[in-house]
């Protein structure tokens, strides 16, 4: 049978802290991506090549996409670096996942030998550890554009009992979110890889094609949604809520 | 009665049925509403877009949690 394993295996120690093969792959995603981003910075031009222009047509699709959720250029260009980052991130975790000898180059000997790489957001601390960045960055966001004490009053507002109801079900959805975003990262690219791995273990020629083509999909969706999701929690935590006193 | 590996596999399977039965019948359904929102005012079709998508995905993690749950019974203890 297949080697299905929910955890991530270590492949080695940095004197006693463990590497597992999904933070291996992490770690080569974020050098490529840092890499291939400062040389692009550094070889900025007035008339782009095809690279910059590639990635001056996305920037500019994202900052249109962000406008339509926020509302003006400026703000959009505030949230740019968490949520586009955090988009750039997941998607090339994902898409470099699926290239060949990712799962199937093992290490070790025997009956201990363990993929080499292995899919970062196949790993639940990976994708817990971006649910927490983007909630708590939501927060800081929140408290920078409205203040510590509008912030808190959404959470714990002493104005009703109704009002008091509705902070502690704020409060408890905050950390829903944190669990979805979690699994439902984790939960997409776990269940792509164990298909992978099934599709390639019953039929190995031709078959597993169409599922490659459904990961790059999912991928790509995952990482869309992971970043618009954040968006849009941005955008409701700094707009202020309700109309104010002088209601209308 | 049943071994043990056979209750395993029983259980993987409805818990994957059942769960992905909500989120089905809610996504088609936020799908027919919004495509029915995009036909009476095709002005506000990517406001509709957006909050479809976001709809959807909200929907489908809850399949997702039913699969993770699936996944865990059948491969972790």
């Amino acid at each position: 049978m297949l080697n299905i394993s929910l955890r991530a295996e270590d492949v080695f120690h940095i004197g006693s802290l463990p590497v597992t093969n999904a933070v291996l792959l992490a770690f080569i995603v974020l050098v490529v991506l840092t890499v291939v981003s400062i040389t692009l910075r550094n070889k900025i031009k007035m008339v782009p090549g095809m690279l910059q222009n590639i990635v001056e047509a996305m920037i500019e699709g994202a900052l249109g996409l962000m406008d339509s959720v926020l509302g003006n250029r400026k703000t959009s260009e505030k949230y740019l670096p968490l949520v586009f980052t955090i988009f750039l991130f997941v998607l090339f975790s994902n898409w470099f996942g699926l290239v060949p000898g990712v799962g199937s180059i093992m290490i070790g000997h025997g009956a201990d030998a363990v993929p080499l790489l292995r899919s970062p957001a196949s790993d639940l601390n990976f994708t817990l550890a971006l649910a927490l960045i983007a909630v708590t960055m939501v927060n800081a966001f929140g408290v920078a554009a409205m203040g510590i004490k509008e912030r808190l009053s959404v959470f714990f507002n002493f104005g009703s009992p109704i009002k008091f109801f509705v902070g502690i079900l704020e409060l408890i959805s905050e950390f829903a979110r944190i669990i979805s975003f979690t699994f439902r990262l984790f939960g997409n690219v776990f269940a792509g890889e164990v298909l992978l791995a099934i599709m390639a273990l019953l039929v190995p020629y031709l078959v597993p094609l169409p599922f490659m083509f459904l990961e790059i999909f999912v991928g790509f969706i995952q990482a869309f949604i992971f970043g618009m999701l954040t968006l849009v929690f941005v955008s409701l935590a700094v707009t202020p809520h309700e109309g104010e006193e002088a209601g209308h | 009665m049943l071994s043990d590996v056979s209750v395993r596999l029983i259980a993987t399977a409805f818990v994957m049925g059942v769960g992905a039965l909500g989120p089905a019948i809610a996504i088609g359904w936020i799908g027919s509403k919004s495509v029915e929102a995009i036909g009476r005012n095709p002005e506000a079709s990517s406001k509709v877009q957006t909050m479809a998508i976001l709809a959807i995905a909200f929907a489908e993690a809850v399949a997702i949690y039913a699969l993770v749950i699936a996944l865990i019974i059948k491969f972790v203890a």
